[in-house]
């Protein structure tokens, strides 16, 4: 599995990603953010960071980038798509995913180990959570029915939502399951030497879906 | 009929000065050439009370690559690559404006590693305010840290470590010192001297803009006093996305070879940066303002040629590869400008439009400000303030938790937690986690440890000794994690020079390091010095804020600072020598007086060093230097990290004539608190003074035993927020 990591002009986490990609797969790229063309990769990682400083609101301007367009294709063609953290938000903007993001409840960025569980399996992961606008929103009906289709993919672990996101929701994917969001950051959970392994089970779960 | 102040006094030069300038140029300056001299000539730019005394510190050592004078220091981590870094102030901007202050500080301590083609992977940062119940203090707090953040976050640099203290002296001028960490191979990195007459000056990165025009002479040169809200326009607003394409543009530039030399733009803007580079090269440059890209139409030649705006970069390059250089610009988004050249002689010429606006030898505006010798003199006693905070009468227990909460001493999480301190996925050691930070470079083979130091208070008792304490301080925590120091970076936070008293205390403290780091062989491989920190109620506490960098060659050896199993025997080891003298505790019932006790340099440095070897031989659980509120904060905080308790007895202090009182909360240098098997620590020559267990910290000290549930002390370790937000709501 190829992995293609988007970098965009104020990503920061590009460089992490493709890290986490190469130890979990069988090689990765990034690919420029103005680039229409995805170079033939399985699967694409949307990274962390601010992308084009992200002053209007988070991802307002990246889902207009040419990759994202090619992203979107992919994402048609059921390739699978992570998008981590700003990359989260960046395909919420799209259309890609449902809901949005809004301010931390506490209104502050904050850097933190938190536990999630995966809803199919209950399995627990202990993965660093760091953002400002991580408050996963949508409306009440549309939180009902992506539960009962098994679009929430991650909760917080109780105790652990300090964001305030509505029902605990860390993750969610597409109605097809083939792109998830999420706001804590699988890529720095992949070295035990820098905290935790447990976000390359995030990547497996994502490479099933190629395969 | 009034009197006008000559221009050049508003601007902050002296009337020798002046003449001086005037004899220099043959000529009265013009105003574009007045404004430039005022900066390079401000105590920012040309140290002139500060350069002759740093001319004691040692700067040679083996492992050196770059020393001072350069945008950084930079030092040999092997396998041909080099670890830059550098410290630096932005005091007086915070006090006036903390979001934007702390924020353009870390912006341009980033831009001074990336100049030398060092790619930053790490951010530390050493704060100062007032006592937490000013309103003013918490504003200033909230402030700095959200800015510091803001801006480290956004670029995607690991804010890792750092420290902060709160201390009335600090109430009206507090102290923002950032410091970046930068990785770089060493055969790619460059200097900042410009160089090939008739080669192009390109300006990269943001427009020009009318902010911070003068900072550098009114603002960091001068006291701050009343009227500080008229000084907001000189402040700069800072933009982290602007500099992320900027950083990732110099680096794509250097790493392709397309720069003779490259520069940033921080205090007094392309004067300073034109002006160095020139100066380095032992050339002249020519710089056309009009072809300056500009934020506001109108500006005049004397505010381009000043402007603080930010993200900005100056770079020399052959003519002929000046439109790749512009092409990769354009990749990343960030603006480019030719806007000047290479020239033959030392001139600096000024032109707008090809007509000459000002023109200057370079070496009279960059190295001809006058240096002054202090004239110091010891004051007579304690010359600042200390209220009581302590009821008389405490018990030992409750002394612990008065300690725990106190915000010198509790956890900083709330701050740290505020920063992103994993990107770039090199961080082994998190905040808190163990005494220095520690990062990986899997690219050597190895990893480094940073530290970042300096015990304002101690320093005001005894500024000599108090600079030693806080050089040891950093080697102590390099240590607990097995690093050796490789170079040490300073930023040299003093009160005016010009008094006597401030100027004894910057005189005695740069001998302290000088005599500190030659001592333990360290090198000082960069530094900065901020004056002239003083409020309307007198100066700050003397801070030197020294930072060590070492290697270690295995990252999965690190202990932590946190106990780690239940049965370990815990065991002191060094030359620590406790004294209540300049401690928190003092402090806080309001008994602080001049003088420490001397420390042992060397016996320090031996203790380093063993405890250095036993963790990189992996026979230690935790290690954790004896600092703050001593061995039984460092007892409490060992319990808290590990979640543990213990149960010791400090009944064998005794032998060193400590009281009990001391041996639970006498500070000093060389103390080092370890856990581990009891026959390891018994290889160190450990003292052996209890054993990790419980739920609760159980301290034997004659008639002040105490003990203290571990989650009472947790409690009291983790009231900063409620402290930093009360009444913010």
């Amino acid at each position: 599995m190829i992995w293609g990591v988007l970098q965009f002009p104020g990503s920061c986490d590009e460089r992490d990603a493709l890290h986490a990609c190469e130890v979990h797969g069988d090689g990765a790229r990034l690919i420029w953010h103005e680039s229409r063309d995805l170079d033939g990769v399985d699967g694409v990682v949307v990274p962390g960071g601010f992308s084009y400083g992200d002053y209007l609101r988070a991802g307002a301007i990246a889902r207009f980038s040419p990759a994202m367009e090619a992203v979107a294709e992919a994402a048609a063609g059921g390739a699978p798509v992570i998008g981590i953290c700003n990359g989260f938000q960046v395909l919420c903007e799209a259309g890609l995913l449902p809901g949005a993001l809004l301010r931390n409840a506490e209104l502050r960025f904050r850097c933190h180990q938190v536990e999630l569980v995966e809803e199919i399996s209950g399995e627990r992961l202990s993965i660093p959570a760091k953002h400002g606008e991580g408050r996963y929103y949508a409306p009440e009906e549309m939180l009902d029915r992506m539960e009962r289709d098994g679009q929430v993919a991650y909760r917080y672990a109780e105790g652990h939502n300090s964001n305030g996101s509505a029902r605990d929701i860390a993750g969610v994917t597409n109605e097809r399951g083939n792109v998830l969001g999420l706001m804590p950051h699988p890529e720095h959970a992949v070295d035990p030497l820098t905290g935790s392994t447990d976000g390359l089970r995030v990547f497996e779960r994502m490479s099933k879906v190629a395969a | 009929m009034t009197v006008e102040t000559p221009k050049y006094r508003e601007l902050g030069l002296t009337d020798s000065e002046y003449e001086l300038i005037v004899e220099k140029l043959g000529r009265e300056p013009n105003d574009v050439e007045l404004a430039m001299f005022s900066l390079l000539w401000s105590e920012h730019c040309a140290y002139k009370h500060s350069r002759k005394l740093l001319r004691r510190l040692p700067t040679e050592g083996e492992r050196v690559v770059m020393g001072p004078g350069e945008n950084a220091g930079a030092v040999d981590v092997g396998k041909g690559y080099a670890v830059a870094f550098k410290v630096e102030s932005h005091n007086h901007p915070s006090a006036v404006e903390p979001f934007q202050g702390a924020a353009t500080g870390v912006g341009g301590i980033m831009r001074d590693v990336f100049a030398i083609g060092a790619r930053p992977i790490a951010l530390l940062d050493s704060l100062r305010f007032g006592e937490l119940d000013s309103v003013r203090s918490r504003h200033l707090l909230d402030g700095a840290v959200r800015g510091i953040g803001h801006y480290g976050n956004s670029i995607g640099v690991a804010t890792v470590g750092g420290e902060i203290y709160f201390e009335e002296p600090y109430e009206h001028n507090c102290l923002v010192n950032a410091m970046c960490i930068g990785f770089a191979k060493t055969a790619d990195m460059v200097r900042a001297a410009a160089a090939g007459v008739g080669n192009s000056v390109v300006l990269m990165g943001a427009s020009t803009g009318r902010d911070g025009i003068g900072g550098a002479s009114v603002l960091a040169s001068a006291e701050l006093g009343e009227g500080d809200e008229a000084k907001r326009p000189t402040v700069q607003i800072g933009d982290p996305f602007e500099e992320s394409k900027l950083l990732e543009c110099c680096l794509e530039l250097l790493e392709k070879g397309l720069l003779v030399s490259l520069q940033d733009l921080g205090a007094a803007g392309l004067t300073s940066s034109a002006g160095e580079m020139a100066s380095a090269g032992g050339v002249g440059i020519d710089i056309d303002v009009a072809a300056v890209p500009l934020r506001e139409a109108d500006m005049e030649p004397f505010e381009i040629m000043v402007s603080e705006s930010q993200e900005r970069m100056l770079a020399v390059v052959e003519p002929a590869r000046v439109a790749e250089v512009r092409a990769i610009c354009e990749k990343w988004q960030t603006a480019s400008a030719e806007i000047g050249k290479v020239t033959e002689g030392g001139a600096i010429r000024i032109l707008r439009d090809g007509e000459v606006v000002g023109e200057m030898p370079v070496e009279a505006l960059v190295d001809g400000c006058p240096l002054y010798d202090l004239e110091p003199a010891e004051p007579g006693g304690w010359i600042y303030g200390n209220r009581a905070t302590l009821a008389a009468g405490a018990t030992a227990a409750e002394e612990l938790l008065a300690l725990l909460s106190s915000p010198n001493i509790a956890s900083k999480r709330w701050a740290f937690e505020q920063y992103d301190f994993l990107v770039g996925s090199r961080t082994v050691r998190r905040p808190e986690q163990a005494d220095a930070a520690v990062l990986q470079l899997p690219e050597a083979d190895n990893a480094i440890a940073v530290s970042i130091d300096g015990n304002g208070r101690r320093v005001a008792c005894d500024p000599y000794l108090g600079t030693i304490e806080a050089v040891l301080e950093c080697a102590q925590n390099l240590a607990c994690v097995g690093a050796e120091p490789l170079g040490l970076t300073n930023c040299l936070n003093f009160g005016n020079p010009e008094k006597p008293a401030g100027a004894w205390q910057l005189d005695r403290a740069v001998s302290g390091l000088a005599d500190a780091c030659n001592a333990l062989g360290v090198p000082v491989v960069g530094g900065n010095v901020s004056l002239y920190n003083e409020g309307p109620d007198g100066p700050i506490y003397p801070t030197p804020v020294v930072a060590l960098v070492g290697e270690l060659p295995d990252a999965e050896q690190v202990a932590g600072s946190g106990f780690a199993r239940p049965g370990d025997a815990i065991g002191l080891v060094g030359p620590f020598e406790p004294n209540l003298a300049g401690s928190e505790l003092a402090k806080q019932r309001g008994e602080l007086d001049t003088g420490l006790p001397r420390s042992d340099i060397t016996a320090v440095a031996q203790a380093c060093e063993v405890v250095r070897g036993a963790i990189r031989a992996g026979k230690l659980s935790s290690a954790h230097d004896a600092s703050d509120g001593g061995l039984a904060i460092a007892l409490a905080e060992s319990a808290i990290a590990g979640g543990i308790g213990c149960r010791v007895d400090l009944q064998h202090l005794r032998e060193r004539g400590c009281s009990p009182e001391e041996a639970l909360f006498g500070e000093g240098p060389g103390g080092f608190l370890v856990s581990g098997e009891r026959t390891a620590l018994e290889d160190l020559g450990a003292i052996l003074l209890g054993e990790v267990g419980g739920e609760a910290i159980e301290i034997a000290a004659g008639d002040r035993s105490l003990t203290v549930s571990l989650a009472a002390a947790t409690s009291a370790f983790q009231s900063l927020p409620a402290q930093a937000e009360r009444g913010d709501a």
